[in-house]
Formats: C-alpha cells, sequence, structure tokens
C-alpha cells in the first residue's frame, strides 16, 4: 500500500511531522558549499542529483559532542534538549551504514550511552535510488538494497510516492492511494571485486610493498574518514570556558586512522609510523576485521565519499580493487 | 538493541566517579603512588581510566591494592599525569573501570615463574608479584629481571628488597657506567642467560616494557625452548575511551582495551599494528 502524495500536500505532512520529529534529508547547507543531512521543512530544499558530500551520521553521532560538563570539581552529564524524534531521508547505503555503527556503539563492549540516546530516536525514511552516482559501489556489497526502513519515498516531479508501515509514520498520511515499492539501484558505474583477506595472509598482505605507494600520495588529512558513513573513531578532550576557569566541559570529536598521530602516546611513540601503513589499518578493517569480529559483513557500504573527498585524488575503490593483483590466487582444486 | 542492552545504554560508561586519594608515595621525580579509596574487586594487570575535571582522562595500571583502596603508580608525561601530581592526600580522582584482561595468576602458582619488566612496567605487575610473598606455599622459583634507566628511576624500592629476599632477582640499570649495590649494570636482555635451562623450559613466564623489549626478550626464551602459550604479555596503547568506542587502541582485529592489555603470546604473536 501507498499513496501519491503532491508537493505542496507533502509539505503540510512535513509541517506536521516537525512538531515530533526533526527532519533531515540531503540538502545544500548554509554556505551552498556542501551537500549534507540538514533540516528540512519543504519537498524542494531536498537534492537529489548527487551524492551527499557528508553521511548521515553527523545527525546521531555529532562532530564535536559534549559528555559532561564540570563546575569546580562536579561532573554532571550533558543533558539532549530536543524530545522531538529523528526522521531521516537516506538512501540505502546510509541505512546500512547506521547498522555497522551500531555494531561498534552497541556491540563491542557494552553499549555507548551517548549514542544510544540519539540513535534510538532514528526513523528512516528510505529515498529510492535506482542510479546510483559516480563512485558508487554499493550493488558490489549488497548494500543498494535496505529493508529495516520506516518508510520509503520515491520523489517525482510536483509529486511524491510514499510508503509508510511504520505505525507511527502511518497516521501521518493519507490521500490518493498508489501501490509503491521503492526499487534498488541494480548496477554501479564501479564493480568492486572484494580482496580476499584471511587469517593467512593478513600479515604477508599486511607488510607488502604496496602500502608503500600512500606513504608520498596520502597527505593525511583524515578527510576520507570524515565523510565515510561507518568510520567511528573519536578524541576525548577537555575544554576550558576560560584559562583560569573552574568551568569545563568534556568532549568527544571525530578522529581519524589516518591522521598521522592517531596512534601517537605521550613522548611521541607512534605504532603505525607511515601513511601506507595507516591505509593498510583502514582498509583492513573496511574490508577484513570489521567482518571477522561482527559476521554478517564488510564495514564499507560502497558509498564513495572518501573519493569524492580526496584533495589527492586518491581513490579506495582503486586501493582496494587493485589490491587484488597483490593477492595469489588461491588453488581451486 | 536486546533489551539487556537497553538497560547497560542507561547507564553511562564513560562517566567517571571520585574517589578519595588517600596516600602519596614519591617513587622518583617523575613517578609517584597514588593511593585511591576505592572499594570494588580488582584483578592483576588490569587498569582504569582515571581522570580530573578539565585535565582530560588516561589509562593507569593498577600497581597495588588492599582493603578499600587501589594504588595506581603514575610517571608525569603530559596533562593528565601533570594534574595528578598536582593532588594531595584527601583530594580527589575520578575514576571508571577496572577495565582489561588480567594476568591468569591461578595458572602462574605451583610452577616456575620468569617475570622480565622495564622501567614503569614493573607495576601492572607489582599485585601479581606479592601474590607470591603472600602465598609462599603456591609459588616455586620466582625469577625477576627488573630493569631501569638509572639509579634516579628505581621503583618500588622497599618492595624490591623484599622480592630479592625470596625470588631471584636481577636489577638492571641501563645508564650506569658503575655497579651500584644491590644493582647491575646493563639491559634486562643481558641477564636472561643467567636462568637455567631447565627453568626456562618449565616456566611460565611475564613480560613488560617496550614493544621491541618484549620481543627480543620472548625471542630469546623461545629459542631456548620456553613454550609459547606459558609467556604473558602486555601491549600499551594509545587509549581514549577504554570501552572499545574511540578506535585508538586498535591493532588490525584486537582493540587492546577489550581483550587486552593483558595478551598469551600465542595470540600476541599474530597481533601487528
Ligand atoms: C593499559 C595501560 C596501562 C598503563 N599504565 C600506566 C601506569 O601504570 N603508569 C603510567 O605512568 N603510565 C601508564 N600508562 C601510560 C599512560 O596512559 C600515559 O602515560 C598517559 O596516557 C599520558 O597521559 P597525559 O594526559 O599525561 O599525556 P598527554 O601526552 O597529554 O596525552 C593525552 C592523551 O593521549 C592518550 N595517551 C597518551 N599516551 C598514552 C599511552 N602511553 N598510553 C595510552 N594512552 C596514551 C591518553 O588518552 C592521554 O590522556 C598505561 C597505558 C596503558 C594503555
Ligand atoms: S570507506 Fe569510502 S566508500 Fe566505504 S563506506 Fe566509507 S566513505 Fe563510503
Ligand atoms: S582524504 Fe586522501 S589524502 Fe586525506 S587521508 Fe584520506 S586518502 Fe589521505
Ligand atoms: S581505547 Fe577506545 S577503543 Fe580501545
Amino acid at each position: 500500500m501507498g499513496y501519491r502524495i503532491d508537493n505542496a500536500q507533502m509539505n503540510d505532512i512535513l509541517a506536521r511531522l516537525a512538531e515530533d520529529y526533526r527532519i533531515f534529508a540531503p540538502a545544500w547547507d548554509r554556505q551552498k558549499k556542501n551537500v549534507r543531512f540538514c533540516h528540512v521543512t519543504m519537498v524542494e530544499q531536498i537534492v537529489l542529483d548527487r551524492q551527499t558530500d557528508f553521511s548521515t551520521k553527523e545527525i546521531y553521532y555529532p562532530i564535536s559532542q559534549v559528555m559532561m560538563r564540570f563546575s569546580t570539581d562536579h561532573i554532571e552529564d550533558e543533558e539532549l534538549t530536543d524530545d522531538r524524534g529523528i526522521l531521516i531521508f537516506a538512501r540505502a547505503c546510509d541505512i546500512n551504514a547506521l547498522g555497522r555503527l551500531d555494531r561498534i556503539f552497541y556491540d563491542n563492549g557494552n553499549p555507548d550511552y551517548y549514542y544510544a540516546r540519539l540513535r534510538e530516536k532514528v526513523k528512516l525514511a528510505l529515498i529510492e535510488c535506482t542510479e546510483g552516482f559516480e563512485n558508487c559501489f554499493c550493488v558490489s556489497l549488497g548494500t543498494n538494497k535496505a529493508e529495516n526502513y520506516a518508510m520509503a519515498v520515491r520523489f517525482e516531479e510536483g509529486s511524491v510516492l510514499v510508503k509508510a508501515d511504520d505505525e507511527d509514520l502511518a497516521v501521518y498520511f493519507s490521500g490518493e492511494e498508489e501501490p509503491f515499492e521503492p526499487e534498488f539501484v541494480q548496477e554501479n558505474r564501479k564493480r568492486l571485486t572484494v580482496p580476499d583477506i584471511n587469517k593467512e595472509n593478513l600479515r604477508t598482505i599486511g607488510k607488502s610493498e604496496y602500502w608503500q605507494q600512500f606513504d608520498e600520495r596520502c597527505i593525511g588529512c583524515g578527510g576520507c574518514n570524515t565523510v565515510c558513513p561507518t568510520c567511528s573513531c573519536f578524541d576525548t578532550t577537555d575544554i576550558l570556558m576560560g584559562e583560569d576557569s573552574l568551568e569545563g566541559e568534556r568532549r568527544r570529536i571525530w578522529s581519524s586512522c589516518m591522521i598521522p598521530t592517531f596512534t601517537e602516546t605521550a613522548g611521541g611513540t607512534r605504532f603505525r609510523k607511515s601513511q601506507g601503513e595507516n591505509m593498510r589499518f583502514k582498509v583492513f578493517h573496511k574490508f577484513y576485521d570489521f567482518k571477522a569480529r561482527f559476521g554478517e559483513a564488510h564495514m564499507c557500504v560502497g558509498c564513495g565519499r572518501c573519493d569524492m573527498r580526496c584533495p589527492k585524488d586518491i581513490s579506495f575503490f582503486d586501493t582496494v580493487n587493485d589490491l587484488n593483483k597483490e593477492i595469489p590466487e588461491q588453488n581451486n582444486d | 538493541m536486546t533489551d539487556r542492552q537497553k538497560a547497560e545504554a542507561m547507564i553511562n560508561i564513560m562517566k567517571p566517579e571520585p574517589h578519595r586519594v588517600l596516600k602519596i608515595v614519591r617513587q622518583t621525580r617523575a613517578e609517584y603512588t597514588f593511593r585511591v579509596e576505592w572499594p570494588g574487586v580488582t584483578r592483576d594487570g588490569q587498569f582504569f581510566m582515571l581522570s580530573l575535571p578539565r585535565e582530560g582522562e588516561a589509562p593507569i595500571s593498577i600497581s597495588g591494592r588492599g582493603p578499600g583502596y587501589v594504588e595506581f603508580t603514575i610517571r608525569k608525561v603530559g596533562r593528565l599525569t601533570e594534574g595528578v601530581f598536582g593532588l594531595e592526600e584527601g583530594g580527589l580522582l575520578y575514576m571508571r573501570g577496572p577495565y582489561g584482561s588480567h594476568w591468569p595468576v591461578e595458572k602462574l602458582e605451583n610452577e616456575n615463574l620468569i617475570v622480565v619488566t622495564s622501567g614503569t612496567g614493573l607495576a601492572p605487575v607489582r599485585t601479581s608479584l606479592m601474590h607470591f610473598i603472600e602465598h609462599p606455599e603456591a609459588r616455586r622459583e620466582v625469577y625477576l629481571i627488573a630493569g631501569f634507566k638509572d639509579r634516579h628511576s628505581t621503583l618500588f624500592d622497599e618492595d624490591r628488597e623484599m622480592f630479592s629476599q625470596h625470588f631471584h632477582t636481577v636489577y638492571p640499570l641501563s645508564r650506569e657506567k658503575e655497579k651500584l649495590p644491590g644493582y647491575e649494570t646493563g639491559r634486562v636482555t643481558s641477564f636472561l642467560k643467567d636462568i637455567p635451562d631447565e627453568v626456562v623450559s618449565t616456566a611460565n613466564y611475564i613480560i613488560t616494557g617496550a614493544p621491541a623489549v618484549i620481543a627480543s626478550v620472548t625471542e630469546e626464551f623461545l629459542g631456548r625452548g620456553a613454550a609459547p602459550e606459558k609467556i604473558w604479555v602486555s601491549f600499551e596503547r594509545r587509549m581514549q575511551c577504554a570501552v572499545g568506542k574511540c578506535g585508538h587502541c586498535k591493532m588490525n582485529g584486537v582493540y587492546v582495551c577489550l581483550e587486552g592489555p593483558v595478551f598469551n603470546f600465542t595470540q600476541a604473536r599474530e597481533m601487528f599494528d
């Protein structure tokens, strides 16, 4: 079951939804520099003709998040100020990526309080995506499809097709009925062969000269981690309100395994010393360790954002695909 | 999330609680031991995240324990550790933990034990050594090689005198040219050969220190017939959360904060950064 709803009507529905939900969808940010997941109030704001520069993760896992506030010798939890739920219009890749973050924040050790309290508010509205974009390789990873969404939409000229399975959301929709079942992109321009990294060849591949090409090429800016919907690392840091102030806060701020100091300890020891080693670490996480640890799937969802972002035109897609040449063919008999 | 996880997610695992500093003992100019009120159970080799509001957090091993308290032996190296050095007895230290894996003390009982540490690496081993002082009936031969840089950087002087009465001990100082009473000159690696072969081939091992030292010490013992599954090492990695979230301590597939810091060598030898 579904509905066809014209844009004006949809905007009214969004207005009503906004009383109970903060609504996010791909849109130009204020500086008109990036397309990212912004608060939207109207269908016309939603940008669909390009992959978003940033992923949905900044909504439920903010770039910089206050964890605690200090006053003299007291530590207090930072309270959430908005009671509303969170409704996100997102493509299948980002919906799958949310599942990847769940593994880290819920299942790796005990569940994370700060993540859970935002994440549990999230309802997902699948944006039907049948074309993909230049850098996508979701089909190779099975992340072109998603099932765990609360509603689905197809944006057409002047109207939208909506299917709202979720009870809480269904009540907002009514009107002209039209069957709608979302379709998924079946082929990308890029096709990834996932390299067969395994327990036996891990060390050999890890120590391969292949990675050295990144020692010079990669400048360690961490941009690729920032835009990645599945990267979850952070630093914690205490910030003072003034130089002699007793007031302050403990924040956590996104960090990147690609920045040179990621493994640095007091005194300057670095456990991974080169950008080649950092790249190997990232590739292994996205295409080996994560799946080895949590089972179901590789970490990377093939959204292509890291390739869009890199100032040095390093393609993560090519890096992973070319790695296949470094892995000797398995004996298949 | 499962229901159990939902209940757990209501607990803020990143939030530290204040505990009172009971006693501060100066070990060296840059290393002090802090005794802190703490009522719970800890295992040897585990660590806490210590913090002070406004100064950040850092992982520090348990170096001692007693009724109602734990001890930390801390080297002053940066923001948090400097802040902690500013505390006085009666002051408040913020803590969360204990975290991580531990030395398998039960497995070490009634067999020979070889312990090799360098510098602050003696701190996380101290509670296990105390165990064998307090339980002579569970002890066979214990060899302790604890190296330090020089005469100004030695730790746990009183304890080490006691260890010398019950264990075979060597305390090498790597940067001293002349031999001082109670100490040798040189590196820990120079004294491994003095341990008899029949002990080496049967003993359990605890090895701590910089990665390169751990590597060369284990290599030598393995070459002399030590069993890999009887060797235990402790890894130090940068940590920002200690609860498997921040990613800093990850060595390929292993989170040192969750699966470590104590590893059996059969696992440790598979790991690389
Ligand atoms: C499991 C474990 C046990 C440890 N036990 C002890 C101990 O018993 N005594 C002791 O003196 N030191 C110990 N350390 C090292 C200690 O954690 C660092 O010296 C400390 O983090 C430095 O913090 P800082 O804020 O003073 O320094 P800064 O240089 O200001 O460091 C900033 C932050 O980076 C991280 N960091 C820096 N160095 C390290 C490091 N070596 N290990 C982990 N995180 C680091 C911390 O989160 C730290 O707060 C241990 C480290 C680990 C991982
Ligand atoms: S690694 Fe790149 S392609 Fe894969 S999920 Fe992250 S940003 Fe997308
Ligand atoms: S965006 Fe490019 S240059 Fe920057 S860290 Fe990633 S791979 Fe390196
Ligand atoms: S210290 Fe944060 S994941 Fe281990």
